[in-house]
């Protein structure tokens, strides 16, 4: 026998007195649960959203515009390529993926079209409609924080496999140079295959041939010059100042986000945030205060139980760390069932009350513990001390 | 000497009523002495005990346990020193509701962290000495009156105590219960326990080797009966 077996035979005697205290916690550490979850699951949508968009951030030469990038004047500035390696060395938090590109207006078979130029190893197809069997890399995860939670959305398809004498060509760019697949293009005397002919996407990429960057800069004598560099930042990142952060790198550029879509949503995300550690910290001291009444309330029942074992040789730090064992159990049960509790609510009605498919976080099992069993500990830390003050003398006369 | 007191005081105080509860108390407690304290209601006799066993501060005097002057220690080894050196008798029995009689009886050893199988079998050893061997698994509410007081003398040996201080061990006990207590803890001091008991009792006073009778805070008579 020793005192934790006491302690804890003192809880299963007495388990019905415990049970408010034990419920308090238990639906405090539910509701934090759920928020927290919700809050992630939240998170992961607008991540989802974010990563549906393509690139959200993109880099011009300082006094270029974004027609500019669009239009591919022949006259259309450049900076060197050389940034990418700088954007790379930084190790700014949030990049996800770097494409730089290269665009010009050219003429094939007397038919304008805008030539771009890509890297294949970076070049994002962030439109969903870029699907290219045999050419999907293992997965970008934008929204690193939610683990094996990962939406396979979230997965990005990355070209790895155009090959220099390669191009591929927009459905309009196609349509109007009259190519398919598996035909051949002469651009500025070079001739590449058509390795693909691209889905519609809705966007100006429609409207573009695609080959390697590197092939076309020597191809039209423009050395290591690049017309834009797109980001796949984290949304996040973005929202924690992704942009300001590029800047910084890159003084002599243009950084201009274009994810203004989502930034509500973003916003919205850090509110409930905000929110949910303001509702922690209300159930924290709700639960505290709850877990005291609970326990001044047993110490004042158990008064003459304590003047026994002060008589008995236990000194008042002996008294208090009975108590506080009581409060560890508490604490611990009251932990674990909210963690399930507030998981199995959240999760049940996520997706019809919420609209969200919601998971499961596994890593606030032990936070749930851990910070009920604090909660617990705080709470009882008052009449733990109270009732080693007991006066033993006076406790073991009242009967 | 085992214990001794030197002009031991306490002064109960209440919205400005002060009582003199012991007043200039000098007692001395041979070793293996069986010392019966006698007196009326609020002369205090269970205020003495409480000094003496360190649950009460003393207003002034001194209480000497042998080379230990109880009076100067700190409440942690007070407490320390109460546990490895006392054993308590109340007239309530004072067990713990939840535990055994075994486990009650082991309470004081897990008190001094000596923790182990050891301790149970001390404890079913003690039960055995006290005649309840049979009941080690019981709790106090399936016991009777008289079966729970000798698990509470079974307790105050646990840590081979100096000295067992009793309050009053048969108030709540009928004559013939009351006896076997008493003859219990004779026998005990027959094995050498010295013993302090306060109580009411005459029959139970005439037990002991030396009696003292307070009255008022003051002992008025110390009676050592020739054998």
């Amino acid at each position: 026998m020793n005192l934790v077996s006491v302690a804890w035979k003192e809880i299963c005697h007495r388990r019905s007195s415990l049970v408010s205290g034990l419920i308090a916690i238990t639906l405090g550490i539910a509701v934090i649960v759920g928020i927290r979850t919700v809050t992630k699951a939240s998170e992961h949508a607008v991540a989802v959203k974010l990563d549906s968009l393509g690139a959200n951030v993109l880099v011009l030469p300082q006094g270029a515009t974004v027609d500019d990038y669009h239009t591919a004047d022949i006259d259309a500035p450049t900076f060197p390529e050389e940034y990418v390696e700088r954007m790379i060395s930084s190790a700014l938090l949030g990049v996800e993926n770097i494409s730089p590109k290269l665009t010009r207006r050219i003429k094939i078979d007397d038919t304008k079209v805008v030539l771009t130029g890509i890297l294949p190893d970076n070049e994002v197809a962030s439109k969903p409609t870029w699907q290219i069997e045999g050419n999907i890399t293992p997965e970008h995860n934008c929204a690193g924080d939610i683990g094996q939670n990962a939406d396979p959305r979230l997965k990005r398809e990355v070209i790895e496999t155009l090959c220099e004498d390669e191009c591929l060509v927009g459905v309009d760019a196609a349509t109007r140079l009259g190519v398919q697949a598996g035909g051949t293009l002469e651009v500025e005397g070079t001739k590449l295959s058509v390795s693909k002919i691209l889905p519609a996407t809705g966007t100006v990429d429609d409207d573009r041939v695609f080959m390697h960057l590197h092939v076309m800069q020597e191809l039209l004598g423009i050395g290591s010059q690049v017309s834009a560099i797109e980001v796949m930042g984290c949304c996040s990142a973005i929202s924690d100042g992704l942009l300001s952060k590029l800047r910084n790198v890159l003084p002599d550029t243009r950084v201009t986000g274009i994810a203004q879509i989502v930034s509500t949503q973003i916003e919205t995300n850090r509110m409930m945030d905000r929110i949910s550690w303001g509702v922690l910290l209300l159930v924290l001291l709700i639960g505290g205060l709850s877990i005291g009444n609970t326990m001044w309330a047993n110490v004042n029942r158990r008064r003459r139980e304590i003047g026994v074992l002060r008589m008995l040789g236990a000194s008042r730090s002996r008294i208090i760390g009975m108590l506080m064992l009581k409060a560890v159990v508490l604490g611990v049960a009251g932990g674990f069932f909210g963690y399930v509790l507030g998981t199995v609510f959240v999760v049940g009605m996520g997706p019809g009350t919420l609209g969200l498919n919601v998971g499961v976080l596994p890593g606030w099992f032990l936070i749930s513990l851990g910070l009920a069993t604090a909660v617990a500990l705080i709470g009882s830390l008052l009449p733990a001390y109270l009732a080693s003050q007991f006066d033993p003398s006076t406790n073991m006369q009242e009967l | 000497m085992l214990l001794t007191t030197e002009n031991l005081c306490k002064r109960y105080e209440r919205n400005e009523v002060a009582v003199d509860a012991l007043l200039n108390v000098a007692i001395g407690i041979p070793e293996g002495a069986f010392v019966t304290v006698t007196g009326p209601s609020g002369s205090g006799k269970t205020t003495l005990l409480l000094t003496l066993a360190g649950l009460l501060t003393p207003t002034a005097g001194r209480i000497q346990f042998r080379d230990t002057e109880l009076t100067a220690l700190t409440d942690a080894k007070l407490a320390a020193f109460r546990r490895d050196h006392m054993g308590f008798v109340m007239q309530n029995f004072s067990l713990v509701p939840y535990l055994s009689a075994r486990e009650n009886v082991a309470l004081p050893i897990a008190l001094g962290r000596k923790v182990g199988k050891d301790q149970l079998q001390r404890a079913d050893q003690l039960l055995d000495r006290v005649g309840l061997a049979d009941r080690a698994a019981h709790l106090p509410r399936e016991l009777s009156a008289g079966q729970q007081q000798r698990v509470a003398i079974a307790r105050s040996l646990a840590n081979e105590p100096d000295l067992v201080l009793a309050d009053e061990p048969t108030g709540n006990l009928d004559p013939r219960l009351a006896r076997d207590i008493l003859d219990l803890l004779e026998a005990l001091n027959g094995d050498g326990m010295t013993i302090l008991m306060v109580t009411h009792s005459p029959e139970a006073a005439a037990r002991g080797t030396q009696r003292v009778h307070l009255e008022r805070g003051q002992i008025v008579e110390v009676a050592q009966p020739t054998a």
